[in-house]
């Protein structure tokens, strides 16, 4: 059984790769790479699969899976510009690939040896665009 | 993994009526979308693909060019027309949502490797939606 929580979350982020010159930048990322930034509401979707306990019924208690993502993800992602505020993204370019990946790592710990294990994460940059990682797993999986 | 699903949107009539079958029939089978004049609706079309991240770029799919090819292939001659008047193919086939899945998806495939010509990023499903109630997936591997 696969169970899914949704939590949103507002920031601004510029994508520029400092490696590239800024007309190579603009060529890849578009508006995304303006010098100053811009930002999205960021909606993510957390799933989780496993079995319901059969005493709880519960694959993981809500209100905890509330509190993993609000500490995880709300509190350092929400109202920040993710370049200068959130690690790894003073190195990493804020994609919304990579704003998956690293909630993901984020969240896996929090997991482990637990009924619920982590499923994939779905990071909405806008309801037209969203990304979904499942971990390190080959592409042909 | 990473699989990259991006929303596009067009809005097209089309009638429900197939060749094979009578009047009655149709009338019997499709009841309203067989209406004479036909009808509409607002496409909404899910892309997904899906790859490794790029190095460079941190992204595991170029979306400008994604948006260039479903724009040309799809969008453009899809949005605000008579599907079964001036979408070759739907002509002889009824313009249901299956098989205007199957018809965006072998468009996409057919010119995926124009636009991505590397091994990655992979195009690997397509979902569209008729009304947000009523919404079809076809995976890439369905179809030739």
């Amino acid at each position: 059984m696969v169970i899914t929580r949704k939590v949103e979350f507002s920031a601004s982020h510029v994508c520029r790769n400092p490696e590239l010159s800024d007309a190579e930048n603009q060529r890849l990322f578009g508006m995304a790479a303006n010098p100053h930034g811009h930002g999205h509401n960021y909606v993510v979707e957390v799933s989780l699969r496993g079995d319901p306990d059969p005493v709880t019924g519960m694959v993981l208690d809500l209100k905890e899976l509330k509190e993993i993502l609000r500490r995880e993800i709300v509190e350092p992602y929400d109202h920040r510009f993710l370049n200068y505020e959130v690690p790894p993204f003073d190195r990493e370019v804020p994609t919304t690939e990579n704003i998956a990946r690293d909630i993901w790592r984020r969240l896996e710990p929090r997991f482990a040896g637990r009924t619920g294990q982590l499923h994939g994460v779905r990071v909405y940059e806008t309801p037209d665009l969203y990304v979904d990682y499942f971990g390190e797993l080959p592409c042909s999986a | 993994m990473f699989r990259v699903t991006r929303r596009y949107g067009f809005a097209a009539s089309h009638r429900l009526h197939s060749i094979e079958l009578s009047e009655d029939e149709n009338r019997r089978l499709y009841g309203k979308c067989n209406n004479p004049y036909g009808h509409g609706h607002n496409y909404v079309v899910e892309v997904s693909a899906r790859g490794p991240l790029d190095a460079v770029t941190g992204r595991a799919v170029d979306t400008a060019l994604l948006d260039d090819l479903v724009r040309r292939e799809v969008i453009a001659p899809f949005d605000h027309r008579n599907l079964n008047v001036e979408v070759a193919g739907f002509a002889s086939v009824p313009p249901t949502s299956e098989n205007l899945g199957y018809e965006i998806c072998r468009r996409l495939k057919r010119n995926w490797k124009e636009v991505f010509p590397g091994e990655w990023p992979k195009l690997e499903k397509i979902r569209i939606g008729e009304t947000p109630r009523n919404i079809f997936e076809i995976g890439a591997d369905e179809i030739e």
